[in-house]
């Protein structure tokens, strides 16, 4: 056989990667190596790994890729590609637009996530229904739950098991282009008036049942969790009234925002932050009477594909100097004193983020009933095809 | 033992059918029975379903009947409007054009099918959006139009994105048309119009109604097109589905909704074919 004409010729860098990716194939699945190469930054990342030690994940194999899913605009781009460059690991990201699109997700199975982040009321319909796992503790050793505000923590653990840990709380109210809009608006029922009025053709409400009928709800005092026929038939009256007025239903209200197509919309507080910063003119404003308050908790499916790569990217996630950096990207308010103290102060004095405790006291947290309420379901289906 | 040619040929038969009989029984048959299988049971308390033997998911159709209503009003509009733009262009492509363009002109038609419909889709939300067209009419001095989240704006979605399968239908009837019709037509003393209309169209009645059918059975299934361009606010069957499967996961109802829609497109496709027979007065009507 002939000799291939490289045998002679001095050893070039790239070959010499080549024998050391083979030395390690050993350790590293075939498919791992195929995973990463062909790209010449994750080689050089490789590259690096192999040479330095990988404390930190040497003890399981986290294989090559992991997915999520999250909510839009919610993470900074970079924490993914750090944790990549650091594991070798590429996060694929799903987003969702609800709650109960998770849910729904789920629980037809096989959904391939290693992590996702529900909002508080739905965790205790996970462990109900025995789709997410009790948190290893051991494998989140950034994780301290003694820097956590328990007032938005606790609905993580139930019976003395933690099934989700925090990512981040919030509020819904809305947010107003001031610029547009003069009269300002202080209470849900300002907001339902001026969609009818001023704003005509200009104001969004949220395609979720839980915020709108929560919201509408506020209008009368009655409570945004509420599933009482009577109560609910008034806030449906008041949603069909202003139905004819609304520029759109749809829970991707920043383009709509940003484009000053609309003028007014159900927002929540990352979203609002994220508005004002890029636009001073959206004010972020929570109703006189109230609303929701809430967390975004992150959990792991019981039928996850790739488990250790979903606690390495948790763990990675919860040591406050990454965690820091997500609050600083989706402007999220933090529950972990830890990272707070890293956090810029003039986020820890922004106000959307951390009104006061007189605006956060009449809010609500959302209930477990709320999201699974067949009545409700039903009342958005009228409201959205009148 | 060598087979009777009754026997080859059926053997023969059964292989060519085989792939696509296998494929019809495990996409759609299989999928179809549990469909009507989840239409009658229950909703589990946390949402899906759990087994039951009940009409009452049939009973609560009315809860949806708006959401019908505008599908089975919009999908006939729909495939209309998408008739008038779709046959010019069928025609004068098919009749007019210069044989030496044809090709790279019917090719262009077909070429938009190249990038999701998603894509194209979003791209009209910024050009029926304020900083698109309003923003080009208030150049000249038209103020305050309102495009985008309109009926209207569904509507242009839904011509634009269905154009083509109204056009090639409708095409290929026309180019099959015998030339020498219409010079008999001419030599007879019928003016243009009336060899249009009394040769030209009816001869073309197959491919147009195989259009009107291919566009309006789609549109009764569809879902992007009112959410993204209607702004949420235009609610066809197809959104119902989304919301029943995804929102409130109500499976059960939703899939009571799925084989009420199945019957009502078969309805639907019957009708049509029984009208294009009449209509084309003949056989020869490739619907579907």
């Amino acid at each position: 056989m002939t000799k291939g004409y490289r045998d002679n010729a001095p050893i070039s860098a790239s070959a010499f990667l080549d024998e050391l990716m083979r030395l390690k194939r050993g350790s590293v699945s075939r498919r791992h190596f195929l995973g990463v190469t062909g790209l010449g930054l994750a080689t050089a990342v490789l590259s690096r790994e192999l040479i330095l030690p990988r404390p930190a994940f040497a003890a399981e194999d986290l294989g090559t890729k992991m997915s999520i899913a999250t909510w839009p605009n919610y993470h900074d781009p970079a924490t993914f590609e750090a944790f990549t460059a650091a594991t070798g690991v590429a996060v694929e990201v799903n987003v969702f637009g609800s709650n109960e699109e998770m849910l729904a997700k789920l629980q037809a199975g096989a959904s391939g996530w290693d992590l996702f982040v529900p909002t508080n009321y739905t965790i205790s319909t996970y462990v109900k229904l025995g789709l997410i796992e009790a948190l290893d503790m051991a494998k989140l050793g950034n994780f301290d739950g003694s820097t956590q505000n328990t007032r938005f923590t606790s609905e993580g653990t139930i019976d003395g098991t933690v099934y989700a840990v925090p990512k981040n709380w919030g509020t819904t109210g809305f947010a107003v282009n001031t610029g547009k809009l003069k009269t300002p608006v202080t209470s849900w029922k300002g907001f339902f008036e001026a969609a009818k009025g001023e704003a005509d053709g200009r104001v969004m409400v949220h395609d979720y049942q839980l915020t709108t009928i929560g919201s509408a709800l506020k209008v009368f005092g009655y409570s945004f969790n509420s599933i009482d026929p009577a109560e609910l038939a008034k806030a449906e009256e008041l949603l069909i009234s202003v139905k004819p007025h609304l520029y759109a239903i749809s829970s991707d209200y920043q383009p709509a925002m940003r484009a000053t197509d609309a003028w007014m919309t159900m927002c929540w507080t990352n979203d609002g932050a994220q508005l004002n910063r890029d636009m001073p003119e959206i004010a972020y404003v929570l109703g006189s009477e109230g609303g929701e308050i809430w967390t975004d908790f992150y959990a792991i499916p019981k039928d996850a594909p790739n488990k250790p790569a979903g606690y390495a990217l948790l763990n990675y996630l919860m040591d406050p100097a990454n965690a820091v950096k997500e609050h600083i990207a989706n402007g999220a308010p933090t529950t972990d004193s830890r990272v707070a103290a890293l956090l810029p102060k003039e986020m820890l004095e922004n106000t959307i983020l951390y009104p006061d405790e007189a605006a956060l006291t009449p809010l609500e947290f959302g209930a477990a009933v709320t999201l699974t309420d067949p009545a409700r379901a039903e009342l958005m289906a009228r409201f959205k095809s009148a | 033992m060598a087979m009777s040619a009754a026997g080859k040929r059926r053997a023969v038969t059964g292989l060519l059918v085989a792939p696509a009989a296998a494929w019809l029984v495990v996409f759609l048959v299989l999928p179809f029975i549990a469909i009507v299988v989840f239409s009658l049971g229950e909703r589990a308390p946390e949402g899906g379903y759990q087994p039951a033997l009940t009409l009452a998911q049939y009973m609560n159709l009315p809860a949806r009947a708006a959401a019908f209503w505008n599908t089975l009003v919009l999908a006939p509009i729909g495939a209309l409007a998408c008739l008038v733009v779709a046959y010019p262009v069928a025609y004068y492509l098919a009749v007019k054009a210069d044989p030496r363009w044809r090709l790279l002109l019917v090719s262009l038609v077909v070429v938009p099918f190249w990038t999701s419909l998603l894509v194209r889709t979003y791209a009209w939300m910024y050009i029926l959006g304020s900083r698109g067209i309003p923003n080009l009419l208030t150049l000249v001095g038209i103020e305050d139009v309102r495009l985008l989240n309109t009926p209207f704006a569904v509507l242009v979605g839904i011509v634009y994105g269905y154009l083509p399968l109204m056009i090639m239908p409708i095409y290929v009837s026309l180019e099959k048309l015998d030339r020498r019709l219409l010079e008999a037509s001419a030599d007879l003393g019928a003016r243009p119009v009336s060899t249009f209309l009394g040769v030209t169209l009816p001869l073309s009645m197959p491919g147009v109604m195989t259009g009107v059918a291919l566009v309006t059975i789609l549109l009764l299934g569809e879902y992007l097109i009112p959410q993204l361009l209607g702004g949420g606010k235009v609610f066809f069957i197809g959104n119902a589905l989304v919301d029943l499967f995804l929102q409130s996961r109500n499976w059960p109802f939703g899939s009571a909704i799925a084989v009420t829609l199945v019957l009502v497109v078969v309805v639907v496709l019957l009708g049509a074919m029984r009208l294009a027979y009449r209509v084309a007065g003949t056989r020869q009507v490739d619907l579907v």
